[in-house]
């Protein structure tokens, strides 16, 4: 295979100024992309230039410096709202993906599932975007059933449109497995769920850092990401609904910046999205993000998903030469983001992981907050690396000696 | 830390060929616990003797070498002993069994992990609460 990259390594990661320091005296090999990315030097200095010279809080006071963090803060939102192809007054900004899933949770599931509804996730989700659900189920009396897996990590469209015969209320799929890295076809799921009556969720948490989104030709009524895993700041991230939903739905959390007018006995709500961001918002991530939006579309995300593809198959290719390593997932780039979960021989990956880290490489290791697809994967955890703009076919190369090392010590 | 120097040749050979592994037919004590963090995951069943003695101990588990060798030269040191032990031993014990492994913070739950379900398992049939006080719940 050619090791030609997309992008100016070098270039993007002089960008990182994390990548310049040393872990147990080796150059960092940063692999944890799924679990979270690191941040360009645009964003800490949009971090360090809001609070040293706008900071004050938004939508409320009139004078210079309230204007200026409220037009950044608003300005954050439409670059967010541009991302995935959205209009800005769909875009919520929440702590990140999991706030999301709970917000639809209270604020829609609350309302308007009933007792003997079904909703429908599938085995590949994260935690949390099954564990809310559990909840909803458990409050309103509903039924909570899996759409099942292929043999090689794809959705089960037999039992999904087994399901879809039950008239779900709701379908909550991820975009991207975090753990397989399997795509799933959200435009085709999108529009059989609805025509099944259904309201559809997607977890975009591993999806929208990686490729290109269009909220438009995927068509969900609720899309949710988290801006910490797009080289953005922790603490925040949006989840995206068409605006008549939004306006539909009740509140999520009372307080201020929520209303339009509070008496002693009713309240009435603020516009979409503003009637879901009770409290002082969290501006300056929100500017962060911003600015890790402009980071990226700068590079731009069809860039992105192309280097990672380079590196997904080069991994696969030269990760699968070394003795003991079982990849999971399916093998076709097409369907697969920048992921790779795999077990080493009988190698726990946690023990793995404590040798690869003495080679300064950070690989995940566990469940992934994915317990279920553990079970049907029939093993207790894995390891996984997972790619973003700055990782190279030289961190492979790295990855592929520290696994013979593990092989060594482990006399595999 | 060198992982070398944790995964020495005891640690292995416990995690490979695991002593005491399985179940007790008849049992008076079945304890289990897992790490969230990572899935690890412990049970230990005893058989009580005259005198309050363990008179069979085994255990089951899944996870990484450092929880699964911790717990099976846990059962080895427990069997014969008073319940009473079980109240003495402590995280220093359970390193000193090891080897004094150079474990970083993150792994120390890995290596208590056994010796959480024994405690818990051996206190609670004698009546009392085991409050987990070792350090391997803090670390996160």
């Amino acid at each position: 295979m050619l090791k030609t990259e997309v992008l100016d390594i070098e270039r993007v990661r002089a960008d990182f100024p994390i990548l310049k320091r040393t872990v147990h005296g080796k150059r960092l090999v940063y692999l944890d992309n799924s679990n979270t990315t690191q941040k360009p030097k645009a964003v800490i200095d949009a971090l360090v230039d809001y609070y040293s010279t706008h900071n004050s809080n938004v939508h409320r006071a009139v004078y210079e410096l309230a204007e200026e963090a409220t037009d950044a803060y608003e300005g954050a939102r439409r670059k967010a709202a541009k991302f995935v192809g959205a209009s800005t007054k769909e875009v919520v900004f929440v702590r990140g993906t999991t706030e999301a899933t709970n917000l639809v949770r209270f604020a829609w599931g609350e309302a308007n599932v009933k007792r003997g509804d079904l909703l429908v996730a599938t085995l590949m989700e994260h935690h949390s975007n099954i564990v809310p659900w559990q909840l909803l189920a458990r409050s309103r009396g509903a039924t909570l059933k899996f759409i099942g897996l292929q043999p090689d990590g794809t959705l089960d469209m037999g039992s999904f449109e087994d399901l879809l015969k039950e008239s779900p209320k709701l379908v909550a799929i991820t975009q991207c497995s975090n753990v397989l890295g399997t795509i799933n076809d959200i435009t085709k799921i999108s529009a059989k769920a609805h025509a099944a009556g259904a309201t559809v969720l997607v977890d975009g948490a591993q999806a929208a850092p990686h490729m290109p989104v269009d909220i438009k030709s995927l068509s969900p009524d609720f899309y949710a990401f988290s801006g910490h895993k797009m080289l953005g700041p922790t603490g925040i991230g949006a989840l995206v609904a068409r605006k008549e939903l939004l306006e539909e739905m009740e509140p999520f959390q009372g307080g201020g910046e929520m209303i339009r007018e509070v008496f002693l006995d009713h309240s009435t709500w603020n516009d979409v999205p503003h009637k879901f961001e009770a409290g002082t918002v969290n501006i300056a991530d929100a500017i962060g993000l911003g600015a890790a939006i402009d980071y990226l579309n700068n590079i731009g995300m069809e860039k992105v998903r192309e280097h990672e593809v380079r590196l997904l198959e080069y991994a696969l290719e030269s990760l699968a030469e070394v003795k003991g390593f079982h990849q999971y997932g399916p093998l076709d780039p097409k369907i697969r983001a920048g992921v790779v979960s795999f077990n080493f021989a009988d190698v726990h990956s946690h023990d793995l992981a404590t040798v690869l880290d003495e080679e300064g490489i950070a690989v995940r290791s566990g469940h992934h907050c994915a317990q279920p697809l553990m079970r049907w994967l029939g093993v207790t955890a894995t390891s996984r690396v997972s790619f973003h703009v700055y990782n190279s076919f030289d961190d492979i190369d790295l990855l592929k000696g520290g696994l013979r090392k593990a092989g060594r010590i482990f006399k595999v | 830390m060198s992982s070398a120097d944790i995964y020495r040749e005891l640690i292995l050979d416990y995690y490979r060929n695991p002593r005491n592994f399985g179940k007790l037919e008849k049992f008076d004590i079945d304890s289990r616990d897992i790490n969230p963090l990572c899935g690890d995951e412990i049970e230990i069943q005893i058989r009580v003797g005259e005198g309050q003695k363990i008179e069979e101990i085994k255990f089951v588990g899944k996870g990484c070498a450092i929880s699964q060798a911790s717990a099976s030269m846990l059962t080895e040191l427990a069997k014969g002993k008073q319940l009473e032990w079980v109240k003495q031993v402590g995280k220093e014990d359970i390193f000193k069994m090891l080897g004094n492994p150079d474990l970083g913070p993150s792994r120390v739950k890995c290596a208590l992990l056994g010796m959480k379900v024994l405690k818990t398992g051996v206190y609670g049939y004698l009546g009392a609460h085991y409050e987990d006080s070792d350090g391997s719940d803090d670390v996160t």
